[in-house]
């Protein structure tokens, strides 16, 4: 099976122009073949979920019973990022496996609308919000490599629990940062190419190799896209992720349920419970 | 590139006798199979060597798909008929007198000879970027080369261009598509009776095919109902010479009259977009009015709305205005 799909242009340069459509069936079932053997492995092989550290009563009790998780606003981006992210992944592919239907007006304005969600989301999380809060940190790698010990049976410490994010979440959203971004800054040069009310068309922008590469990257971080999307959506669904899909809803957690996997020295639910382990913690350096 | 070649590629040469034999072959042959009418499309794309198909099912030999049959609801014309034969019927020129004349506009009395009203209908589009075998979106690649600042495009669309500006060249489709014709395909799940409008496809929703057939599939027959038989009838074909071109611009209508008001008409018009276009618009906008100049006028410029030329392809818009309303108002009346 091919990759890409190439072509001779008129000056008898060999081109790519877009990826094997094929790819589309190979993303869908590779994630659906993840989530297959996830589903499996956690139904039948996963132990309980073992966590080191404990939790001050004072702390606990500084907690609220709804914890604030994501805000109003971030939740406004995340659903209509959804919302264009679906549209543009349907308008896209739909056609190529025979479902047709007029696509391209809706699949840039949808792109348009990501676009714009994204580049708010940029400014909004690097002034508004903890903007490191969803990136991976040295905690997270240390535990990760505990994780998988465990995994292959090796006595080694439980790892503590997660910050406001998972890692797999940090993971998810880094891999979604390069396919979005991918999709995007292609996306903006192909609306160059058809009639929108943005850009007068110049197809001449770039060569045809350059163009071709551009439909290259568009179309393998669309298909990748596929692939995170039935992920995303699997484990949005799958029941002990239920209290994380719903804080995507309404905008809290439980207190039980931060309290079980998440670190309030980690994760700074309260000023009282950001406080207690640090003065505790720079007390014991102290000694 | 295009390279014509002195011989075609080698493929297998498949003859059936009957249209349930066409069926079979196409059937087991799949989408490699290609199927030949009377060739004036076909043979190019083959010396061109553009189009390598492993087989080539030559319908010539179906008799079933040929002639003109008068029927309780009208006539049915099988797919395989001769333009000319369409052309000089009796019942076509004395009820339907529109698709005779559309028919009768076609390139050359030779090539009438030889091609058939299937093929007319469903022939691919002639955009020479596309026809000389370079990657467009019709090809299969991501541009257009006509939709270029420096494209020569002066036969290409003004409307419902959509990253390709290619046209359907066809003269019969407007004409099918006034008449209110149903176009009786042969698929994989049975037949399939779909009215005249619905067997074009524009590029917004496949940039790759003109017609709704996909491989496997097969235009046996057109049925013209009898409800525009006898109607008031116009065509008229623009072309740069007057034999042996395609359409620069054609337009078709079927009008009744009640008095000198107009009762029911359809109107079509191609070579305009990548599908022939029922100009629904101007259907509203006439009906119950009167047959004059005025009417005319008024539908020639409600026709190019939303109309969009490219850079040689302006003249288009007055075009279309002017044929539209010289259909509307008959050519006498129009000033």
């Amino acid at each position: 099976m091919n990759v890409l799909q190439w072509a001779i242009d008129p000056r008898g340069h060999s081109v790519p122009i877009h990826i094997a459509w094929d790819l589309i069936q190979v993303a869908f079932v590779s994630a659906v073949a993840f989530l297959i053997v996830h589903a499996a492995y956690i139904r039948f092989f996963a132990g309980e979920k073992q966590w080191s550290g404990t939790t001050a009563p004072d702390v606990v009790a500084a907690i609220p019973e709804r914890v604030p998780r994501h805000t109003l606003v971030a939740r406004a981006f995340h659903w209509l990022m959804a919302a264009s992210m679906l549209t543009l992944l349907f308008t896209a592919f739909l056609p190529k496996v025979g479902v047709e239907f007029d696509w391209v007006t809706l699949h840039w304005i949808a792109g348009t609308v990501l676009a714009a969600s994204v580049v708010f989301h940029i400014i909004h999380a690097s002034f508004w919000l903890d903007f490191w809060a969803i990136w991976p940190d040295q905690t997270d790698i240390l535990d990760a490599i505990r994780r998988l010990r465990r995994f292959f049976g090796q006595a080694v410490p439980a790892p503590r629990r997660f910050a406001k994010y998972p890692l797999e979440n940090k993971g998810f959203h880094g891999a979604v940062i390069a396919a979005g971004l991918s999709v995007i800054a292609t996306g903006v040069f192909m609306m160059f190419r058809v009639r929108t009310i943005f850009f007068t068309r110049n197809p001449y922008l770039f060569t045809d190799v350059t163009w071709g590469w551009m439909y290259v990257l568009h179309g393998l971080a669309g298909v990748g896209l596929i692939a995170l999307v039935i992920i995303h959506v699997y484990f949005g669904v799958r029941p002990e992720k239920r209290p994380i899909t719903k804080s995507m809803i309404f905008g809290w957690m439980s207190r039980d349920f931060v309290l079980k996997e998440h670190d309030p020295a980690r994760w700074t639910v309260t000023a009282a419970a950001v406080r207690r382990p640090r003065e505790e913690e720079a007390l014991r350096d102290a000694s | 590139m295009a390279v014509i070649h002195d011989v075609m590629p080698a493929f297998l040469l498949l003859q059936p006798g009957s249209l349930a034999d066409a069926r079979k072959l196409l059937e087991r042959q799949g989408p490699d199979a290609w199927i030949l009418a009377g060739g004036l499309d076909s043979f190019d794309w083959l010396k061109d060597r553009m189009r390598k198909p492993k087989a080539l099912i030559d319908l010539s030999g179906v008799q079933e798909l040929k002639g003109v049959r008068s029927t309780p609801d009208g006539v049915e014309i099988g797919a395989m008929t001769t333009l000319t034969d369409v052309a000089n019927h009796p019942l076509i020129q004395q009820q339907y007198h529109l698709l005779a004349a559309a028919a009768e506009a076609v390139a050359s009395p030779q090539i009438r000879n030889q091609g058939t009203i299937g093929g007319n209908v469903s022939q691919d589009a002639r955009c020479w970027y596309y026809r000389a075998g370079w990657p467009c979106y019709r090809a299969g690649g991501n541009i257009c080369y006509a939709d270029t600042p420096d494209g020569r495009n002066r036969e290409h669309a003004i409307l419902h261009a959509q990253r390709c500006v290619a046209v359907n060249p066809s003269d019969t489709a407007p004409a099918l598509i006034a008449l209110d014709a149903k176009f009786v395909l042969q698929t994989a799940n049975g037949e399939r009776v779909i009215s005249a409008e619905d067997y074009f496809v524009g590029p917004d929703i496949d940039i790759t095919r003109l017609t709704i057939l996909r491989p496997g599939d097969l235009l046996s027959s057109i049925r013209i109902p009898a409800t525009w038989a006898g109607a008031q009838f116009y065509f008229e074909k623009i072309r740069d010479r007057q034999v042996w071109d395609f359409p620069l611009l054609n337009v078709a209508s079927a009008i009744t009259l009640s008095g000198d008001r107009i009762e029911r008409i359809r109107i079509a018009v191609n070579a305009v977009a990548a599908r022939p276009l029922r100009l629904a618009s101007v259907e509203r906008a006439v009906t119950g009015k009167s047959r004059n100049a005025a009417t005319g006028e008024m539908a020639g410029t409600v026709a190019v709305q939303g109309a969009v030329p490219l850079q040689f392809n302006g003249y288009k818009i007055p075009l279309m205005r002017n044929l539209v309303k010289r259909a509307i108002a008959g050519r006498q009346e129009a000033p």
